[in-house]
Parts: structure tokens; sequence; C-alpha cells
């Protein structure tokens, strides 16, 4: 594998005695899309709030284009800015539209004027069909357009990496096909992605690595089509076997 | 109301309009009636008791009461100014304070220690006891650099006492800010201080300002506290007590109460409706397009729609 765009490494995360992630390492390279699945409460959250810095680690090191942002020393507001994140539940700005949404980062963050802004921006919500919306204020607009605002928010600082934190468990079913087609489109773009996601068809089709956690690090790791159906770590077989159960596969 | 194209109400619905019509007349018919019988016996009892012509010319004489009108109103003046300049030195005071109590870091320890102080302090001491220990207190000290104005520090007693009061009530909406928030605006890149300015204040602001205005009408009636520092402030109680002391009528306390009342009155019902949109809606940042707003604000208004409808529902259905 080249230069890994994101490497992570030896990185430990608890909760006071609950250890959540060991010793864990992983690197994405670019372009590469990763998917992350696992049992409730096995890390993949952590792991994304982790790589963002949002969550202090306890121990290990994240390194983004080769340069260590879990270092005190650089600037954590800098680095934040070119990773993007969304959410399970949106967060988007109650008090503000659709618009001021995206254009906070730009005009706030890199001092872009506002005509600039919001040109951008605009041209960004329209990738995300939600042109006609920019004025709306998140309440008046459904899950699913809630999550498409908020994927064009993060994608607005130009990130090299963007992280989907189980962005499709808070929707209805019929608004999870529009998030995970921008989610589609965004791979075929050649972002570098991390996805923790319940949606094993997505991780089949459009990832090209899935990582499964368990016990605090990777139980096992590999291409969709092996990992997914053949499975070789117990606690895999374990998992799919209770997703298929539940008709989720 | 009108009604969408298209669609005229089926017979059934037209029977139930005009029933539920009829109710409310009914219902206002008896309220009216209820009312006048209850006030009425009320007014009877208490003006054929044999106090009420020394109970009327002491407190409700109407000749003096205007007399005095003018003086009094003349003072409110002073309250109303002081109530205006006092109450934005104490929201300022107030978001400082509770800013910099959400300051996390060593570095902002003593800080914190401060802040956390002065509302302890400030919350504790009775507002009365203030105003004597400042505005008598420290114009007695002479000592030059301070100002000796009795009425300086009648304000800066009321400041630093809501102060503490305020500053409560907007940490606690700051507080009420979901941590999600936070995290969304720092992932973006923004500093923590920008997250406050741009995010997490907004909010906050939004949410408290019911408890906010109901904090600056009891202002307003505290300014009123202030003639005990004297002739320096002749507000409208200080000109009342003025009055009643040359003829022992206290009629000139009950107009400035009425004037007190006429004035909190507006404040409360801003407060009511403030606490009843308690919304984003039209929100104070008039930034971003307006060609879509319309429909948004439309949706947002339309929100406390069930609950009102609800209510109402059950007024109606207890009349019949």
């Amino acid at each position: 594998m080249a230069e890994a765009l994101l490497s992570v490494r030896g990185l430990r995360k608890s909760y006071g005695d609950t250890v959540i992630l060991d010793d864990f390492s992983v690197d994405v390279a670019a372009h590469e899309c990763v998917t992350v699945i696992g049992a409730s409460g096995s890390g993949k959250s952590t792991l994304l709030r982790c790589i963002n810095l949002l969550e202090p680690v306890d121990d290990g090191q994240v390194f983004l284009d080769g340069i260590d942002i879990t270092d005190p020393r650089i600037d954590v507001d800098r680095s934040r800015a070119s990773i993007g994140i969304v959410f399970q539940s949106f967060n988007l700005f109650p008090h503000m539209t659709v618009l001021d949404n995206v254009t906070l980062a730009p005009r706030r963050v890199h001092g872009v004027p506002r005509d600039e802004a919001e040109a951008t921006a605009l041209t960004l919500l329209d990738r995300v069909g939600l042109r006609d919306k920019a004025g709306a204020r998140p309440d008046a607009l459904s899950g699913g357009q809630q999550q498409r605002v908020a994927i064009a928010r993060a994608l607005v600082n130009q990130p090299k990496l963007m992280l989907f934190d189980e962005v499709t468990s808070a929707l209805d079913p019929e608004l999870v096909g529009e998030v995970l087609s921008m989610l589609a489109d965004l791979t075929s773009d050649g972002m570098t992605m991390l996805v923790a996601t319940h949606e094993m068809g997505f991780a089949r089709q459009i990832s090209d690595r899935v990582l499964f956690l368990a016990g605090g690090t990777i139980a096992e790791q590999g291409p969709p089509a092996q990992v997914l159906s053949d499975p070789v770590d117990p606690r895999t077989q374990q998992f799919l076997r209770r997703i298929i159960e539940a008709g989720r596969l | 109301m009108s009604e969408p194209h298209g669609w005229a109400p089926s017979g059934v619905e037209v029977d139930r309009r005009a029933y539920r019509r009829s109710r409310a007349r009914r219902s206002a018919l008896i309220s009216v009636v209820s009312t006048v019988v209850v006030v009425g016996a009320i007014g009877l009892v208490v003006v054929n008791s044999s106090g009420w012509p020394r109970v009327r010319s002491t407190f409700f004489d109407l000749g003096y009461g205007w007399r005095v009108l003018p003086d009094i109103l003349g003072g409110l003046w002073l309250n109303i100014g002081l109530m205006l300049a006092c109450g934005v030195c104490i929201l300022v005071l107030a978001m400082l304070v509770a800013l910099t109590r959400t300051l996390r870091g060593p570095v902002f320890f003593p800080l914190r220690v401060l802040a956390t102080a002065y509302t302890d302090v400030f919350r504790g001491l009775p507002l009365i006891l203030v105003l004597l220990l400042l505005g008598f207190g420290v114009p007695s000290l002479r000592l030059s650099f301070l100002p000796r104005d009795p009425l300086f520090w009648g304000c800066v007693s009321l400041v630093l006492v809501y102060g503490a009061y305020v500053s409560e009530v907007f940490r606690a909406g700051i507080e009420s800010i979901h941590p999600s928030q936070r995290a969304a605006s720092r992932s973006l890149g923004l500093s923590h201080a920008q997250t406050m300015r741009f995010v997490v204040v907004p909010q906050a602001v939004r949410r408290v300002l019911p408890p906010l205005l109901n904090d600056m009408v009891a202002l307003q009636k505290d300014t009123g506290l202030l003639y005990v520092l004297g002739a320096v402030a002749y507000d409208a109680i200080l000109n009342a007590k003025i009055e009643t002391a040359k003829t022992f009528n206290y009629t000139p306390y009950v107009v400035a109460g009425l004037l007190f009342i006429l004035l909190t009155i507006p404040m409360t019902r801003l407060t009511d409706w403030v606490a009843r949109r308690q919304g984003w809606s039209e929100g104070n940042d008039g930034s971003g397009p307006r060609a879509t707003r319309g429909r948004a604000g439309r949706r947002h208004r339309s929100e406390p729609d069930p609950q009102r409808r609800g209510i109402g529902a059950n007024a109606e259905g207890s009349v019949g």
C-alpha cells in the first residue's frame, strides 16, 4: 500500500474502567472507502470521534497526510477543518438557515467573503439536490434532507478525509437510500472515507474494505465479499448471523 | 379561516361547526353573567362594610390622587431610565460571567473561581443590604477616586445583584444546548470562542428569553427600592412617600403602585408572547436569501399549533 492518507497507530481510548479502543491501528489510503462494522458499543463512533479529535485519546497517534494531529503543539482547529464528519443525529444548527449552516465554517474559519462562500455553498447544495432549500431552517426539512445538508456542510471545507458516523441510523427506511446514494457519489468522486454503518448492503456494494470491530480492535478486515460472506473470526460470524436474523442483510 | 380550493365542508362538518358556534355563544354568555354577579357581589360587600368610607378616603382619594399624579409620573421616568440603563449593564455583565464559567482549562481557573464566587455572594445577599452598603457605605469612605453619587452606587447594587441572577439564567441556557451542537461546530474547525459566539450563545439566548424578560420585569419594580437612598433620587416611590408624609393619606402609594402595574403589564404580556413563540422563527441574523424563507417560516410558526389546538379542544369539551 502506498503512503496512507490516514494512519492510526496504537490508539487507546477508555471511559472510566471501560476500554473502548485498545492498541488500535489502521491505515486508510487516499481515495479508499472503508466501512467499519461491529456491534453497538464496539467503538465505531469512538474511533471516528478520536480521529476527528472530538475525544481526547488516552494513547497512540493519528497521522493525517503524515502529520501527527494528536500532537498538542499543532493547531487542532486547522486539522479538524481538513476532516469532515457527519453525525448520526445530523447536528445542524437549528437557528441558522441551511445556507448559513454551510457557509459558517468558510466564513468564520477560513475568512472567505460572504458572496464567495454562498456561491460555493449553493454549488454544494445543488450537488446534494437541496439548492431550493437554501433559505429554509433545518427543522423544516425531512431527516434525509437534513442529513444531506450536513454532508454539504462537512464538504464545504474541502476535507481530505470524510468520516460518517452511522449517518442513516436515525432515518426512516425510505429516506436511507437518498443519503447512501450521496455517499456512493462521493466514493466515485474519489473521496477518502471512513464509514461506520449498520447498512451491510452499502458496505458490500460501495466500500473497498470492511473492518469488523470487536474487543476494542479490528477482529477481521478484508474486501467486503470476504468479510461479509465468508468471515473467518467467530465473532464476525456471530454478528453477521444476528444481522441476517434481523433481516438486514 | 379560508378553505383550500376545491373543497367545501360536508354536511356533517357544517352541522358540527354550527353546534360548536352555538356552544361558544352560550359559554360566552354564561361567563359574562357569572362575572357580573361575582364582581357585583364582592363590590356590594366591600362598599357596604362599616370601614369602607375611611378606606376610600385614605387609599382611594380620587381628587388627591389626580393632583399628585404628575409628580409621581415624573418620578416614574427615573425608574424607567434606571431600569433601561441597569438592564443593559446587567445583560452584559451576566453574559460575561456566564461565559467565564464555561471556560475550561487550568489557565482560566482563577477567573472561573472569581465568577463562581461572585454569583454565590450576590445571589445570597438581600438587595436592600447591598443598596445600603454601597449607597451609603461607599460614599462615606470619602475616597476621592470613587464616585460619591449614591444614585450611581444604587445602580451598581442593582447591576451586581441582578447580574448574578441573570448570569445563572444565561449559564443554564448555555448548558442546555446539546453537546452535539458543540461537537458539530468544533468538527468544522471553529474554535471554542467561535463556537460560543455563532452556535451556542445565539441558541441559548433564544431559549432563556422568557426567564430573562421575567427578571427584567422584576428589575423594573426593584428600581423602586432606590428610594431608600433618600433625596438623591426622586423616583415614583419617593415622590409618593413625600406626598403621603404631608397628609397621612396613602393614595399616592396606590397611584405609584398602579403606575408600576401599568408599566409591568406590557412587559409581562411580551414575556408570555415570547414564551409562546419560543421559536427560532425569523431569527435575528437576517442573512441568507429570503426566497424560501417564507415557506420555512410558516412551518415554524405552525409548530406550536397542535398544542394550542389541543388546549382549545379541551376548553370546548369542558364547556359542554
